[in-house]
């Protein structure tokens, strides 16, 4: 056997299978978004068809090129991969259109007037003639009463439960049951906590009663859960090593609670309380069947009626007008902008109280 | 103690109290129901046959994308984007569910409308398209959507925090024999995932039986059995129902609502419980 003969035998078992080129993905991108474009130009079509064109191009061309180049796994693999991208795609798509179209129609609703009135009609003090209230401060006030509500209602009976669950419950089977009926609860339709505060109520006050404090009782029933999960986590990230030191200075167990695993992990329990309200406060099914909607202001939980933010925004939708439709918008800007807020403001106190690691 | 004890009171507080006031609604006058039924279990069935539709189609629309989404964030996205993309999709939880409906019914729908035209006229033999196309586009397609994109961040969430547990050395195994990114997920990820995978689809469709604005806000239903998802005539589900007919000034109305909702309690508690059986005993096994 020559030299040559064994060049060529090496050169005939190649040490790499052939790849696509580096540039491979913007190119087949590149490709077909310039063919869609042209497509779409001739044909007349919006943007929104030229981009799933596009997309579509993609995900079948580079599989194509790669099952002629590198062979049928590897073109699986491009494949889902494609796949994978097309969904992330798909799924913010329409968070980025329901945003940008909250913003577009919500502005324009937006302004002093909508901010300072509720919706009875009133004199206009220049002109003498009635004029719609078309403003949002009753249910506004009416949302930030009955979460307060829930507030007081859920916090308190949540953190003493995780304080049982983390503390006292260990192993026990009641425990353990509370566990499930917890995570059952995080499962309850909003619509039936409505119900069951329209039952219950109806049962002591009468049929007919609405109340806000009925939308309080249905929405903690929704927040317990939400607040016993993250508190119990929080507690049980208290390291032993700060209760057993508590314990051997001789302190009762209960003052340890109070002085040592409550302190620590109180930053991550606030997170975790502002989330949850974050989370009931755009409730409408619960709220719209028990506490029920009304055009004037009403600060009393106790008695009648109370409009709230998310059921404002359902009624003026039902009245199927362009005024309606545009109170309806600025109703759920300012609904998404309170969420927003109070979700970002607990991801920075979370920050800002977070246990300080290293010893 | 005595904190955990009042949650046990309250969860069975809420199934007496429902018991009580809707008691009279198992058993009312047959005009109540009339006209979709003629007592309250066909009635019942009725609403939970519409209930069920929606779920299962938002879970058909949704699963897909979840387990994408969630490999993303746990095998694909390079490391700089996994965090925000799994934030973000957070931000669709944090969405408030009457702003879901509001889009739907004022955006999504009409946007959707041509599809659903041109989904009538070329698939029409097909049972589900069949029928005549809505002119407003706001139909149960519509509405199971939104209930999916509404789902995608639980199932997504949980898909993505079983498909992080795989054991790393399983996929450096995988990936060390030669295997592709996909064939190793296929081979170490799902096998290892499944069961949390199941629980993930299940308590999603817990969520979408029990959501109630997107549907109420999208359809104008009424209780009917149909599978055509493209016409006006839409089936309604339990929760939509009661938002559209908890104003009446009929009492017995009321307690046949309540009646209704204990039923759809039952169902979400029965859907919920399985799934956690089915997360323990996974954990059980993982352990």
């Amino acid at each position: 056997m020559t030299t040559a003969d064994v060049t060529m035998q090496t050169h005939s078992l190649p040490l790499h299978r052939l790849r696509l080129p580096q540039y491979a993905v913007p190119m087949v991108m590149g490709t077909a978004v310039v063919v869609a474009a042209l497509l779409g130009l001739l044909l007349g079509w919006g943007w929104v068809p030229m981009a799933i064109v596009a997309i579509l191009l993609t995900d079948v061309a580079l599989p194509l090129w790669s099952r002629l180049v590198e062979g049928r796994r590897a073109a699986v693999d491009r494949l889902v991969t494609a796949l994978i991208w097309t969904a992330l795609v798909c799924a913010l798509a329409p968070l980025a259109w329901l945003l940008i179209k909250t913003l577009a129609s919500g502005i324009p609703a937006i302004n002093g007037h909508f901010l300072t009135h509720n919706m009875v009609q009133q004199l206009d003090p220049v002109t003498f003639k009635t004029m719609p209230g078309s403003g949002v401060v009753h249910a506004l006030l009416g949302t930030l009463l009955v979460t307060l509500g829930a507030t007081i209602i859920s916090v308190p009976v949540g953190l003493m439960t995780s304080v049982y669950l983390v503390e006292y419950g260990r192993g026990r089977p009641i425990a353990r049951v509370i566990t499930l009926l917890v995570d059952v609860m995080t499962g309850i339709p909003s619509i039936v906590a409505g119900l069951f505060a329209l039952a219950l109520f109806s049962v002591f006050f009468g049929v007919g009663t609405r109340m806000g404090v009925m939308g309080s009782i249905a929405l903690s029933l929704l927040m317990i859960p939400t607040v016993v999960r993250s508190a119990e986590e929080m507690m049980r990230l208290v390291p032993g090593d700060l209760r057993e030191a508590s314990y051997a200075l001789g302190v009762p167990k209960w003052r340890t609670i109070l002085k040592v695993v409550l302190p620590t992990s109180i930053g991550g329990i606030i997170t975790g309380v502002m989330l949850a309200i974050s989370r009931v406060i755009g409730e409408t099914a619960p709220l719209l069947v028990a506490v029920g909607s009304i055009d004037v202001t009403n600060t009393n939980l106790f008695s009648g009626r109370m409009q709230t933010l998310p059921v404002f925004i359902m009624t003026e939708y039902q009245t199927s007008t362009p005024a309606g439709y545009r109170l309806a918008w600025g109703g759920a800007l300012l609904l998404i902008a309170i969420v927003m807020v109070l979700n970002l403001a607990a991801r920075i106190i979370g920050k800002i109280f977070a246990p300080k690691t290293g010893h | 103690m005595t904190a955990g004890v009042i949650i046990m009171v309250a969860l069975g507080a809420v199934f007496v109290f429902l018991a009580v006031q809707g008691a009279q609604g198992f058993h009312t006058d047959r005009s109540v129901y009339e006209p979709a039924a003629h007592n309250f279990w066909t009635y019942a069935a009725k609403l939970l046959f519409g209930t069920t539709l929606a779920a299962v189609l938002a879970m058909i629309i949704a699963v897909p994308f979840a387990i994408g989404l969630a490999l993303f964030i746990s095998h694909y996205a390079p490391r700089r984007l996994a965090v925000p993309v799994a934030y973000v999709i957070d931000l669709l939880a944090a969405v408030p569910s009457v702003v879901y409906g509001l889009w739907g019914a004022r955006s999504l729908a009409s946007a959707a409308q041509p599809v659903q035209r041109w989904l009538g006229d070329h698939l029409g033999w097909f049972p589900l398209f069949s029928g005549q196309v809505s002119a407003t586009g706001r139909t149960i397609l519509v509405a199971a959507v939104v209930l999916a994109i509404m789902i995608l961040p639980i199932t997504t969430a949980i898909c993505r925090e079983v498909f992080q547990q795989t054991p790393r050395l399983l996929e450096e195994a995988a990936l060390g024999l030669g295997a592709t990114r996909w064939e190793m997920i296929r081979m170490a990820v799902f096998p290892h995932a499944r069961s949390g995978m199941v629980a993930g689809v299940m308590l999603g469709l817990g969520r979408a039986l029990g959501e109630t604005m997107a549907v109420a806000m999208v359809l104008s239903a009424s209780p009917l059995v149909t599978l055509k998802v493209l016409t006006s005539d839409n089936p309604a589900t339990i929760a939509s129902n009661i938002a559209a007919n908890y104003n009446s000034e009929d009492n017995r109305i009321q307690t046949v609502l309540i009646a209704t909702g204990l039923v759809l309690f039952v169902f979400t508690f029965l859907v919920n419980f399985a799934a956690r059986l089915i997360v323990a005993r996974s954990e059980r096994k993982l352990a």
